[in-house]
């Protein structure tokens, strides 16, 4: 199971995810982002600090998401992802599409840069 | 080859039915002590192949059933599905780029990329009425 909690901070949209993104839950992922963009948001930070779990379902959410955030203007980071959650990323080579980083500090000076 | 153990699980077509057989997945790895890293991989392999299986072989009809075997071997660990649905040969599945997953922004196709990724060999046959794939992972 997923929970998935918003939160915003000085012009950042955070979004936190615990527990497991599988093909059945991925969809709460889907619904926070597009909220975000609904709402117009240009800075989307995901903790992904208490997540045990991402299949494809949940990596496809993000890269589904990419061309609407390139169109928009749209920043996304990620960060607190655990060894085993990355090595997913890393199998599909994910880092070179997205923005990970290793803590909340970082992921709000990434739109600094 | 004799084999030195199999373990089944069978699971109705329902996406909810994913977390069992990750859970199932994950406990005999641990018990054959197959490490962390490794072990997160092949349970990954098994959801994608599932939820592959539940939602487009047999249309996430919970009536419809997947039955699951892991075959420990020596050096290798063979994990097997068996259902009733449309068949579906993995090999024969050409994934999506990932320029093209983004352009055209599809959320599915990364999943039998990382299967692929992951496994050493994967095999497809249809005996009777029924779909067999066997994912096989070599290990030292």
């Amino acid at each position: 199971m997923a929970e998935i909690a918003t939160e915003k901070y000085e012009g950042i949209h955070f979004i936190s995810v615990k527990g497991e993104i599988d093909a059945g839950s991925s969809i709460y992922l889907d619904n926070a982002l597009k909220e975000a963009i609904e709402e117009g948001e240009k800075k989307i930070v995901v903790n992904l600090s208490e997540l045990d779990y991402i299949s494809s379902a949940g990596l496809g959410v993000f890269i589904s998401h990419l061309d609407e955030f390139q169109l928009h203007k749209t920043k996304l980071t990620l960060f607190g992802i655990n060894d085993t959650v990355k090595q997913v990323f890393d199998i599909l080579g994910l880092e070179k599409l997205l923005t990970i980083v290793s803590d909340r500090q970082e992921a709000i000076d990434s739109f600094n840069d | 080859m004799t084999p030195l153990m199999t373990k089944r699980l069978t699971i109705g077509c329902s996406k909810d039915e994913l977390v069992r057989i990750r859970q199932f997945t994950s406990d005999m790895l641990e018990e054959h002590s197959v490490p962390d890293l490794q072990a997160h991989k092949l349970v990954l392999a098994v959801d994608e192949v599932c939820a592959n299986l539940i939602i487009h072989a047999n249309d996430c009809n919970p009536n419809s059933h997947i039955d699951f075997d892991i075959e420990f071997r020596p050096r290798q660990i063979i994990f097997t599905f068996r259902d009733k649905g449309e068949g579906f040969d993995i090999n024969e599945y050409e994934s999506p780029s990932m320029e093209e997953l983004i352009s055209t922004r599809r959320q599915g196709g990364l999943g039998l990329m990382l299967v692929k990724r992951i496994m050493d060999k994967i095999e497809f046959s249809t005996e009777k009425n029924h779909n067999i794939c066997r994912l096989i992972k070599m290990y030292p």
